[in-house]
């Protein structure tokens, strides 16, 4: 017995201290709750691991049955592999991290206890996903974290655009819940169980699937749930929308951890989806897809976050090409890399975006390089790996996930090259647009505190050395084969030679010569709109499914059935009770003469039923 | 001769009672009242009730009329208005009451087709040392408990009758 | 010329002298004279209580009758106080114009 349980509820606690009593104590006391609630779990996390040694085998703890019926038994279980060692050392450690940071980043934010007390609860429901031993147990923490995503978008919650950004998240999340939901459905009725183990170790023995079966609809139905919490074409719309959110909120759950949570599924599952080639092609799409038309769109954007938000959708289009290839312990390297830079990225941006008193635009930035020095540096690091420039984390993960493509399928792995060159790009472009030039905007910069930048240089380390420091695939081998096959050394080179490219030309559009991409976008005209619009997904979706079943709800259901039906009915019973009430009040009158004459007419009738019954007796 | 007295005073009583409900001046409707109370007490006596006979005559007729006509005097109550406010109780009373009346004498006929004749004496147990028998052995809590309902009840006026309230 | 008279006729009389009885009492607008019918109506009771006891031949009728008149004592010597309160207090004995359980 190793506790597993102390882990999500020891952040559970932070929630329920500051939840209910935060209000009345101070910010400081508030924070200390909150970190020191994570600091534990991470503590606990690592020392957990380090006593359960090499994890060869999964570490189960049975505490509770929750239900049972039927044949269907589910216990809350907690269970501990090395995949689920990687997620909660990346979930803890980035997750305390982060919280650290936000001392910092919400100290003259309303709302303080608010906001770490739903920080908090989102780390229950993380690790309790993390830590499930059953798909229901994962389902919970999965909504629990998409509850948590809703609360901290809408943070601030006197902004209508945060509000809407929220709902949307919360509802687009809603169609992919629904698939997974119907995954687990599937699951129940033809293994029984919701078991990880038990279900896998009844999919192992069947055949792969050569055309489509049931393994397929359980994968792809799994897929469904994924592409709605990790932002996959088509559902991937919130997750620019979700930079609403305070920056800490973005680099937690929108970019480190709950995010990611699809990749962790989908390896999770991976059993289900290696027997269906088909299943696994379509992942392989969906991530390609979603990362180069990720990756374009962020090209054209000019919110700071934005940006790194459509980086994100398109970094996690990478992972779902490593599981889509069935490399699965790349993805999940990625995954890990993804965290540090990523994270990093957020931090930074939150930090130049704090320093600029709220300014979010990168054509009011320029020229920060030297007045945020600590700020450029960390940054810098994060840029370097999320470009692939060897010896960086990214590239190490990055080269898994496109040598595993081109195993797979070469063109996935030229388009991934391609999307590397491109984020590369739009990565240095904010970059120089925001650190180099001259100074644009009008507010006086200042460096963040250390209370910030401490941890934004621990990631920074770690965005550095996380890809040969943390060799994950190798650690995640007696899970996921490492792929067999040479490491084509000319594979890399193309690579990294579009990622350095990427690199060069921003260099030259931005820093060199900074009249290119006026002209390139006027040359390009309505492509360049149309991408700047985000391929105006949004107004397609908004035509052809929110309109219709927004003008069908007013017409029928509030119209017709609330207004008319439902209101009818419950004005028609007060009608009804007031005329006969009218009626009755006659009686009423006050005069006790005439109550006398009722009740002597009362008795008259009393006394004809009793001459009736004594006549039927009769 | 059991008939005549009964018809007698059953005339008597019907008399008084219609007296007292057309007559306007409360005195007048008292006094048609202890006609009433005199006549029952004479139906209880055919009805060999004598203790109750008696007890009609003091206690009603004599202790609670002479509180009425106390009432009466000091108030000077005089001969009531004639202005109708209930239109209710005229429409609905008098048909009700004749429809009341017709009833229950036709309950009465029906449930008692055969109910004996009325003669004086032959029922004897209504003497004063029966009920006094009844009163003390089988219904003395009953008893006990009228004395504290009749002190109640004195408490009651003194309080309602005192000069301020 | 019948030498006697059957009960019956005994409890039509009660029976007409409570419904007189009910007569005054949503007729007359005299609250002393309500008040009077309803002794009226006791006695009428009263009248049947002892019929039925001399049916029966049995001396709980007497008995009954006898508390209400206990009943009934207890209930003038209330009522008319009450009777008296109010009309110091409002100078009338028409029951009409007492009507502050209307509003």
């Amino acid at each position: 017995m190793q506790h597993l349980w102390l882990i999500p509820l020891l952040p559970l606690a932070g929630f329920l201290i500051n939840g209910l009593i935060g209000k009345r104590l101070p910010n400081f006391p508030v924070s200390v709750i909150a970190v020191a609630s994570v600091a534990l779990s991470f503590g606990w996390v690592l020392k957990t691991l380090s006593a359960l040694g090499p994890l060869e085998t999964a570490h189960v703890e049975h505490y509770y049955t929750w239900f049972q019926s039927g044949t269907l038994n589910v216990g809350v279980d907690l269970a501990v592999d090395r995949l689920t060692a990687v997620m909660l050392l990346v979930v803890t450690g980035v997750g305390l991290l982060i919280h650290i940071y936000a001392i910092g980043y919400m100290a003259h934010e309303g709302g303080y206890y608010r906001f770490f007390s739903y920080m908090n609860l989102f780390m229950f429901f993380m690790l309790t996903l993390v830590l499930g031993a059953n798909f229901l147990l994962m389902f919970v923490g999965w909504e629990g974290v998409g509850l948590c995503s809703y609360l901290l978008i809408g943070f601030y919650t006197l902004k209508k655009s945060a509000g809407d950004a929220a709902k949307k998240a919360f509802i687009v999340n809603r169609i992919g819940d629904f698939g997974f939901s119907l995954a687990m459905f599937l699951v129940v009725v033809n293994f029984g169980s919701l078991d990880f183990q038990k279900v896998f170790d009844a999919v192992r023995p069947m055949p792969v699937e050569q055309s489509a079966g049931l393994l397929t609809a359980i994968a792809l139905l799994f897929f469904v749930g994924a592409t709605g919490k990790s932002a996959q074409v088509p559902l991937y719309v919130w997750l620019p929308d979700a930079m609403e959110g305070p920056t800490p909120v973005s680099a937690l759950i929108h970019a480190a951890t709950m995010v990611t949570a699809g990749v962790y599924m989908t390896a999770r599952a991976s059993v289900i989806f290696e027997r269906s080639p088909m299943a696994m092609d379509v992942v392989a799409v969906v991530g390609v897809v979603t990362a180069a038309m990720a990756a374009t769109i962020g090209i054209t954007q000019f919110d700071i976050k934005k940006v790194f938000a459509y980086s994100t959708v398109s970094q996690l289009g990478y992972m779902f090409i490593a599981c889509g290839a069935g490399a699965f312990s790349a993805g999940i390297y990625h995954l890990v890399t993804h965290a540090f830079f990523k994270a990093l990225l957020f931090l930074g941006a939150g930090s130049v975006i704090h320093a600029l008193g709220g300014e979010q635009d990168l054509r009011h930035m320029g020229g920060l390089m030297k007045k945020i020095p600590i700020t450029f540096g960390v940054l810098a690091c994060a840029w370097l790996a999320i470009s692939g420039v060897p010896g960086f984390s990214g590239f190490y993960s990055k080269d898994e996930i496109l040598m595993a493509a081109h195993h797979s399928s070469p063109w996935i792995y030229w388009v991934g090259v391609v999307t590397a060159g491109m984020t590369a790009f739009y990565v240095s472009r904010a970059m120089f647009l925001c650190f180099f030039g001259s100074y644009r905007g009008h507010h006086h910069p200042h460096e963040s505190p250390f209370v910030m930048w401490g941890p934004l240089g621990v990631l920074a380390v770690l965005s550095v050395i996380g890809g040969w420091c943390f060799n994950v695939p190798h650690y995640l081998a007696p899970m996921f084969p490492l792929a067999e096959g040479a490491h084509d050394e000319t594979l890399v080179y193309i690579s990294v030679a579009f990622g350095l490219g990427g690199i060069a030309l921003a260099f030259l559009m931005y820093v060199v010569s900074p009249g290119i991409p006026d002209v390139i976008a006027n040359a390009l005209g309505p492509i360049y709109r149309l991408v700047y619009h985000k391929y105006l997904v949004d107004e397609l979706y908004g035509a052809v499914i929110v309109s219709p079943l927004v003008n069908g709800s007013r017409a029928l259901l509030w119209r017709f059935m609330d207004a008319g039906l439902i209101d009818g009915i419950v004005n028609g019973t007060a009608t009804m009770s007031r005329t006969v009430g009218g009626v009755l009040r006659l009686f009423q009158s006050g005069s006790i003469r005439s109550y006398a004459a009722w009740v002597t007419v009362g008795c008259v009738v009393l006394l004809m039923v009793l001459g009736v019954m004594a006549g039927g007796v009769q | 001769m059991d008939a005549i007295l009964f018809l007698l005073f059953a005339a008597i009583a019907v008399a008084c009672g219609i007296n007292l409900v057309v007559q306007t001046h409360p005195i007048s409707s008292a006094l048609s009242l202890i006609g009433v109370m005199a006549s029952l007490a004479v139906l209880y006596l055919l009805l060999g009730a004598e203790f109750m006979a008696a007890a009609q005559m003091i206690v009603y007729a004599g202790a609670i009329m002479v509180l009425f006509v106390f009432t009466i005097m000091l108030l000077n109550a005089g001969a009531e208005q004639r202005k109708g406010k209930s239109i209710i109780a005229k429409v609905l009373g008098v048909p009700a009451l004749i429809a009341f009346l017709g009833l229950v004498s036709f309950l009465i006929q029906s449930l008692l087709p055969r109910s004996e004749e009325v003669k004086f004496g032959a029922f004897t147990g209504g003497t004063a040392q029966a009920i006094g028998k009844k009163l003390f052995t089988e219904y003395l809590l009953p008893f006990e408990v009228t004395s504290v309902l009749i002190l109640v009840a004195i408490l009651g006026a003194v309080v309602l009758a005192r000069k301020e309230i | 010329m019948p030498t006697s008279v059957p009960l019956n006729w005994y409890l039509i009389l009660s029976a007409i002298l409570f419904g007189l009885g009910i007569a005054g009492f949503v007729f007359r607008r005299n609250i002393i004279t309500v008040f009077m019918s309803i002794e009226l109506m006791l006695n009428a009771v009263n009248l049947s209580f002892i019929s039925f006891s001399y049916q029966l031949r049995h001396v709980d009728g007497h008995i009954f009758s006898f508390f209400v008149m206990v009943v009934a004592a207890a209930e003038a010597a209330v009522g008319l106080a009450i009777i008296l309160t109010v009309f110091k207090n409002r100078a009338t004995l028409a029951i009409d114009d007492v009507s502050s359980m209307k509003n």
